[in-house]
């Protein structure tokens, strides 16, 4: 009988002490995974220094890095595409969480949302290729400018359209907060929908949609794939939202597998490592602040 | 600021506003036909049983399947999973255990932050760890990366579902002896099955997507591998390559591997909300 029990007590502590063990898991691997880029980009920062950040040259047979153009190419593709798509995010989230909160022709937005946001990215990518870019020629040609039809400009549409799903679902959470007593309070004196969004919703919400938006930039940054396919894949500083351009993920998924020096593969790693830091930091403040809210 | 503006007038703002809402809302389903249409009537026309049983041939050459990536997948998969879930499993129940303590809540936005590391910045991560030391790409390097990827979306789904089981179910199995890892394996995860399960498959549906972690660690082939210490396709490696090969017939049959993938991801995503209906446990 105390046999058992003894049994029974030391595989309860065997089974505690493997749940705070896994629980760990995530902490080692963020931290493994920080300290390897760092390891691994460290001969590249050691060799380029400042030139890194500096320079506007990327011409790994010469062996002169510059990731300048790269970053820049990132900021373009993700800010542009948070443009197009915000307004689409800010009013399908408005319908879900007030117009049409809780009636049935909800659910259509809903699937649609859904299915966009299932799509794998290669197959945006393709589809942006096959059927957007020749859109982007035509209309292209139309404004008297050269028409390639790929570059900054159809990558950030691709990524709109990839990302509003990700806003919406953030908005319509922080907006589906905002307490009914204060709303019903102004439409008791007499405020109109419009009104109450205007100068209830939107100001409660405000913090929740920005975090949303800075959560959704996270995601455009980071998003490879589709943007690969259609940016253009040139390695210099872009001279206009038309222009071809690599981002930071699209020059590793084009050169990573064929970059034959250690300081070239290097160089490619210290982008990964510039992508972690950059995702890390927008993660973080956009949920502490969603956090924040939920608190609150 | 506060001129006084006719109820009429007022009345017309809010209908117009209630209108472009709608107007712009409804603009996002443009997107999906289109995506949908291109992709249902491209890719149909060469889905037959021998695209799904036969292996890829060289250019010029008619024919072909995409049997080696759809295994592929599967195997990576397969791999992923094994490698995630139980590590996932028992991190979230962990966290819904431990919810009171400082320690999980931080371990808890940790792992909500992990969910935003870009796809590529694993794929380098399984490149260094795994694919450098040994010098050869392999299945196994991608379903690490993968599995990494797995990860949060399987320990927010416990952790989560957990959260959600009366304390009473506990209570009872507690007053009647049983210990606490038997209370938490016999009685709380059967009671959550459906949660985690659902978790589950929907981060299988995503990492069946998922291509730019496997560029330089599962790499691709052009043969039937079932070896994961080599080079082994996927579906969405296979779309990648022959979506940037300049042959048409190469793009027609990246359309129809288009259709498949999405079928696949689609089905994980329709099983995991059935799964979560079907088993779902009321109190």
């Amino acid at each position: 009988m105390s046999n058992t029990y003894l049994k029974e007590r030391r595989s309860e502590s065997v089974f505690k002490a493997l749940l705070l063990l896994s629980s760990f898991i995530i902490i080692i691997l963020l931290f493994s995974i920080t300290l390897t880029l760092i390891i691994e980009s460290y001969p590249s920062i050691k060799h380029n220094g400042l030139s890194l950040l500096t320079g506007d040259i990327w011409d790994p047979v010469s062996e002169k890095y510059s990731i300048l153009p790269f970053i820049v190419g990132t900021f373009l593709t993700s800010i542009l595409a948070l443009i197009i798509s915000t307004p689409f995010s800010l009013a399908a989230s408005l319908y879900l969480g007030e117009y049409a909160e809780g009636k049935r022709s909800s659910r259509l937005i809903k699937a649609v949302l859904d299915l966009l946001a299932g799509i794998p990215s290669i197959i945006y990518g393709f589809w942006g290729l096959m059927v957007l870019v020749p859109v982007v020629r035509k209309f292209e040609e139309l404004i008297g400018i050269p028409p390639l039809g790929i570059g900054i400009f159809t990558a950030s549409l691709i990524l709109s359209i990839m990302i509003i799903p990700y806003t919406t679902s953030i908005a319509r959470e922080v907006i589906k907060l905002v307490p009914q007593d204060i709303k019903e309070a102004a439409y008791s004196l007499g405020a109109t929908r419009f009104e109450v969004i205007r100068d209830i919703i939107i100001p409660y919400a405000k913090s929740g949609i920005f975090a949303g938006i800075l959560l959704s930039f996270g995601r455009a940054f980071g998003e490879t794939m589709a943007v690969t396919m259609v940016i253009g894949n040139a390695n210099y500083i872009p001279k206009s939202i038309f222009a071809p351009a690599n981002t930071m993920a699209s020059v590793i998924a084009n050169e990573f597998a064929e970059a034959t020096s250690d300081l070239y593969i290097s160089t490619l790693i210290s982008l990964g490592l510039v992508l972690l830091i950059m995702s890390l930091i927008v993660n973080s403040i956009g949920r502490f602040v969603i956090m924040k809210l939920y608190v609150k | 600021m506060n001129e006084y503006i006719s109820s009429k007038k007022r009345e017309r703002i809010d209908k117009i506003f209630k209108f472009s809402i709608y107007i712009i809302t409804f603009t996002i389903l443009i997107p999906l036909f289109l995506i949908f249409g291109f992709i249902i009537t491209n890719g149909i026309k060469n889905i037959s049983i021998e695209f799904l049983i036969k292996n890829p041939v060289p250019v010029g050459e008619t024919g072909g399947g995409i049997l080696n990536a759809l295994i592929g997948t599967f195997i990576l998969i397969i791999l992923s999973s094994v490698l995630a879930i139980p590590f996932g499993i028992t991190a979230g129940i962990y966290l819904s255990e431990n919810s009171n303590k400082k320690y999980a809540q931080y371990i808890s936005t940790f792992v909500d932050v992990f969910q935003g590391i870009p796809s590529i910045v694993l794929g380098i991560i399984a490149y260094v760890w795994i694919v450098l030391p040994v010098k050869k790409f392999s299945a196994l390097s991608g379903a690490v990366a993968l599995s990494i990827m797995m990860l949060p979306t399987i320990i927010k789904a416990t952790e989560e579902t957990l959260k959600m089981i009366p304390y009473s179910l506990k209570e009872a199995a507690y007053s009647l002896g049983v210990p606490y890892h038997r209370t938490i394996l016999k009685v709380i995860l059967p009671a959550a099955f459906s949660g985690i399960l659902s978790g589950t498959l929907v981060s299988i549906g995503r990492i069946s997507g998922e291509t730019a972690p496997l560029l330089f660690t599962a790499f691709g082939s052009n043969l039937l591998e079932w070896n994961i210490f080599k080079p082994m396709n996927s579906l969405p490696l296979l779309i990648f390559n022959y979506a940037k090969s300049p042959y048409p017939e190469w793009h027609e049959l990246a359309w129809s591997a288009s259709l498949v993938l999405i079928t696949i991801v689609f089905l994980f995503n329709l099983l995991a909300s059935i799964g979560e209906k079907k088993w779902k446990i009321k109190f």
